[in-house]
């Protein structure tokens, strides 16, 4: 399969990391993997700050971009969800129509691709670590995955995977929410991170690279051991 | 234009554009009676047998404490019991059948209630003597009302209620108990229709469960074969 | 008046920095996670039970002229009197007219959010009558001069030890710890209230057309009393409380219980038509039902958020929120809490005011998923701030979205802004600006890369 890579903005300027390992692991399955450099971002930070008009607009040019794509991966829970769920609903009844809610067909989250569509669990990965999980909502309510990347992370040579209480309690993140209403986000992540250092895990493992921002952000603040990794990192990992 | 006026055309206004479905987890029928509700609600059993065991399971849970006896007789001894552990001095009773004979058997004070209401009265009562009109296994509810378990307050003031029923009285579920209410009286309905569904209870202190909010703390169910 | 969204965030800067507080809060809601997963456990197939739930109230609130015409038919057959209430100011009115006709001295009151929509209390208190509230966790509000925290745990946020201050202040009893005698201190008190009101004030959970019955859920028993022994009966319902069959209460009075509580069905559900009848041995001699609208024909007047109106008001959607459980309930300084009460606050108060309290999520979705009638409660957030951009766009968002949109369309300019602001962040981080400045308050960012993930991709691949 020609894979198109779909890389979140902040991925591409903060934690180019998650993109390379997305793209090896796909590669190591015997996929082609194609970038496609006329992206930039999906364009949910305006719409989910109701600027939908605005977001139209760059929502569009994501359309043009892949264009013609055989299937579009993306390593974001959230930015998946917003091409799926949302750009059918944000173009409804405008000219894009008819491929919004085609591209949105062919747009999968990365734990759900390898698991549901490739039908893998076993990457030949070995991480020899205890790990945590974290669910990012949009992973686990607007596209309904929760077991997809824990069956992957069981597959991992040598990796202990904890459950955290709190499991499924958001993160804070929630786009520009985290900065617009910074006291409610951090005690959220509060919460949160309390739970994940608890598990003594050392790492803390998330399909949603915005999750990891959040996370990540507070636990280094806060001097904690536990670190964050996308899972494509830890998929990246190698079996020598 | 008065406000029932105002109010019932704002809503025609307002409905002239129909809401979508919501989003529906498998579709649905175009009904929403409740024979389907035996497909997604809780069991309440097939048979008689296995609605009484859902019943007795349901009862423990909520701390009603059930008394099984076999005949109307050994209903009475039941309850003569009862009143001595407890050491109840002023009993407040419907007249009933099934309810009269077990009150005159007590040695202490009673009083026929629902003959000569007095709302100062049953507040001083320790216990109040009732029938009821139904008991739904699925959920371990008794249903009193207001014409046939000895008015509205009989059932709830006093601080223990007992009520004397009969197996027969056992359906297996609420809806069942509903479609009965209907059946038995149509258009003419009680004035209340209570389902009673353990001793009254709150959990309003950090979210602590405690028996006996304002209703009554002991809740009795004298179940006789039948 | 003060400004609501300056008044919220002052409020909930103060409650998010309480730990013990939020510690508390969670702990309180611990036991109901689990009894609710255990009673939800109990039914066959809980999505299809949603599903139905969802149809009843959907079936209703879409033909609620009609459904309500049907019922306040059926009501006045069985003797009640129907009161219409435009607002909250007719419907406080009405309720003094009845007050003073019956030359009524204490009122007694069972749970019943509408009258603190409307500011009953306050309105009745003024006019010199006596109220008490019976609900156990109203009572302590009450006592304490504060709105109810939850609306179905009101006071779920206050200690032991305040309540046993607050009762010891206002009642003169012994102090205790313990949750049972403080009850049984309340029940000891509220007894005699209940002998003595002259009018009792209850809610409505449901309003059925079939029968003309309203239905009340409770656990405690105080609005069987309420409504039975003072003469009058006066009942407050939203007109959206209609259902058309009798049949929907075998699916929904178990599922408020369980979404609510924990519980398989709450300790009373009781219907009630008409005033005593001939036969029976009490109830009172006058039944009053006051069918208030106060915005929500406007709320039904949207399609796409008209789902809201089927709320069953059992709270799920509090008890799962992060945001509720961080800031408490008190922060959002409206009548209706939580995920429902931001999504409907703005229709029944004004978008302008009261938009910030959509803007205070991060549409997380636990809140639509624990909806038992299936509300599409964090969309409608969305939705709200979508309105609220139609309305009344705020400059600085108008030229922020605006330039961000403009620069994802142009992949170049954004490869270069991206370099720039990896460039000098070090320096930006210093700089008081807009959404960098209050993430860094409490949180890092990554080192940023050297090369982005495009320039990285681009030397490996010579593309």
């Amino acid at each position: 399969m020609r894979i198109s890579l779909f890389v979140p903005c902040f991925v591409d300027q903060l934690t180019p990391q998650v993109g390379l390992a997305t793209a090896q692991v796909l590669r190591r399955l015997g996929h082609t993997v194609e970038f496609r450099s006329e992206q930039t971002c999906c364009g949910q930070p305006s719409f989910n700050s109701g600027q939908w008009d605005v977001a139209r607009e760059g929502a569009r040019h994501a359309l043009k971009v892949f264009r013609g794509s055989e299937v579009v991966v993306g390593p974001s829970g959230s930015c998946v969800a917003m091409m799926r769920n949302f750009y059918p609903q944000l173009f409804k009844g405008q000219p894009e129509e008819a491929e919004a809610n085609d591209l949105a067909q062919r747009t999968f989250e990365f734990a759900e691709f390898l698991v549901k569509k490739l039908g893998v669990t076993d990457v030949g990965a070995k991480f020899s670590h205890k790990v945590t999980y974290h669910d990012g909502c949009h992973a686990l309510r607007e596209l309904r995955l929760k077991e997809e990347p824990r069956q992957l992370l069981r597959a991992v040579k040598g990796l202990e995977l904890i459950e955290t209480e709190e499991g499924e309690s958001c993160c804070g993140f929630g786009g520009l929410f985290s900065a617009k209403f910074p006291m409610i986000s951090t005690a959220m992540v509060q919460v949160k991170g309390g739970a994940l250092v608890r598990t003594g895990a050392e790492f803390v493992v998330s399909s949603d690279p915005s999750c990891l921002l959040q996370i990540g952000g507070w636990l280094s603040r806060e001097g904690k051991p536990i670190r964050p990794l996308h899972l494509s990192q830890v998929l990246a990992n190698e079996v020598s | 234009m008065s406000s029932r006026e105002n109010i019932l055309g704002r809503i025609r206004e307002a409905l002239q554009v129909k809401a979508p479905q919501p989003h529906l987890q498998a579709p649905l029928t175009p009904t929403n009676h409740p024979p389907q509700g035996k497909e997604w609600l809780p069991d309440g059993g097939e048979s008689l047998t296995e609605s009484l065991a859902i019943l007795e399971g349901q009862l423990a849970k909520l701390k009603t404490v059930l008394v099984r006896v076999p005949n109307e007789t050994l209903a009475v001894e039941a309850v003569k019991l009862l009143s001595q552990e407890k050491g109840w001095k002023q009993v407040a009773y419907q007249g009933h059948p099934l309810v009269t004979p077990i009150a005159q058997s007590l040695a202490c004070q009673t009083w026929q209630a629902d003959a000569d209401f007095n709302k100062q009265k049953l507040e001083q009562c320790d216990v109040s003597l009732t029938s009821c009109e139904t008991i739904v296994a699925q959920l371990g509810s008794i249903l009193v009302s207001s014409q046939t378990s000895g008015g509205r307050a009989l059932s709830v003031l006093p601080h223990a209620h007992v009520v004397i029923a009969r197996t027969s009285q056992v359906v297996p579920d609420l809806a069942d108990a509903i479609r009965q209410i209907k059946e038995r009286y149509g258009q003419k309905l009680p004035s209340m229709l209570s389902f009673i569904t353990g001793p009254s209870r709150t959990g309003d202190i950090e979210r602590i469960l405690v028996l006996g909010a304002h209703g009554p703390k002991e809740l009795f169910l004298v179940l006789i074969d039948g | 008046m003060s400004d609501p969204k300056a008044i919220f965030l002052k409020d909930a800067s103060v409650s998010t920095a309480d730990g013990d507080q939020r510690a508390f809060i969670r702990k309180a809601l611990g036991g109901y996670y689990v009894n609710r997963d255990l009673q939800k456990a109990r039914f066959r197939n809980w999505e299809k039970a949603r599903d139905a739930a969802s149809m009843a109230k959907w079936s209703a609130v879409n033909d609620l002229g009609n459904q309500l015409e049907k019922f306040v038919g059926n009501f006045e057959k069985n003797g009640g009197v129907v009161h219409w209430a435009q607002d909250a100011a007719e419907a406080r009115e009405i309720i003094l007219k009845i007050a003073a006709d019956a030359k009524a001295k204490a009122i007694i009151k069972s749970k019943c959010m509408t009258s603190e929509e409307i500011h009953l209390n306050d309105a009745l208190e003024k006019a010199g009558y006596g109220v008490v509230e019976s609900d156990l966790g109203e009572f302590i509000q009450q006592l304490r001069g504060e709105a109810p925290y939850h609306f179905v745990f009101p006071c779920m946020h206050v200690k032991r030890e305040a309540i046993s201050e607050l009762f010891t202040k206002h009642l003169g009893t012994a102090p205790t710890n313990s949750p049972e005698e403080l009850t049984m201190i309340a029940r000891r008190h509220l007894r005699q209230l209940y002998v003595d009101a002259d009018i009792g004030i209850s809610g409505a959970n449901f309003l059925v057309a079939e029968t003309g019955q309203i239905s009340i859920t409770e656990n405690e028993g105080n609005a069987r009393l309420t409504t039975a022994l003072p003469k009058i009966h006066i009942a407050l319902a939203g007109i959206e409380k209609v259902v058309k069959n009798l049949d929907d209460l075998a699916i929904l009075l178990p599922m408020l219980a369980t979404a609510g509580a924990g519980q398989p069905m709450t300790c009373y559900n009781t219907l009630y038509s008409g005033p005593r009848q001939k036969g029976e041995c009490d109830g009172p001699e006058q039944f009053h039902l006051v069918l208030l609208d106060n915005g929500r024909t406007r709320l039904l007047a949207d399609p796409e958020q008209r789902d809201a109106l089927h709320c069953i008001r059992c709270g799920a959607c509090l008890n799962v929120c992060p945001i509720f459980k961080n800031i408490g309930g008190l922060a959002y300084g409206t009548t209706y809490q939580g995920p429902i009460g931001s999504v409907i606050t703005p229709h029944l108060r004004g978008l302008k005011q009261w938009n910030h309290l959509s803007g205070a999520s991060s549409l997380c979705g636990a809140c639509t998923d624990a909806c038992p009638v299936r509300i599409d409660l964090h969309h409608h957030l969305l939705h709200n701030r979508r309105n609220a951009v139609k309305t009344n766009p705020t400059l600085f968002d108008r030229v922020f979205h605006f330039g961000f949109n403009f620069v994802i369309q142009r992949p170049k300019l954004f490869a270069f802004g991206g370099k720039v602001f990896r460039t000098t962040l070090p320096l930006l981080k210093k700089l008081p600006l807009p959404y960098l400045s209050a993430w860094l308050k409490t949180r890092d960012l990554p080192t940023p890369p050297s090369q982005s993930f495009r320039a990285q991709w681009k030397d490996q691949n010579h593309e």
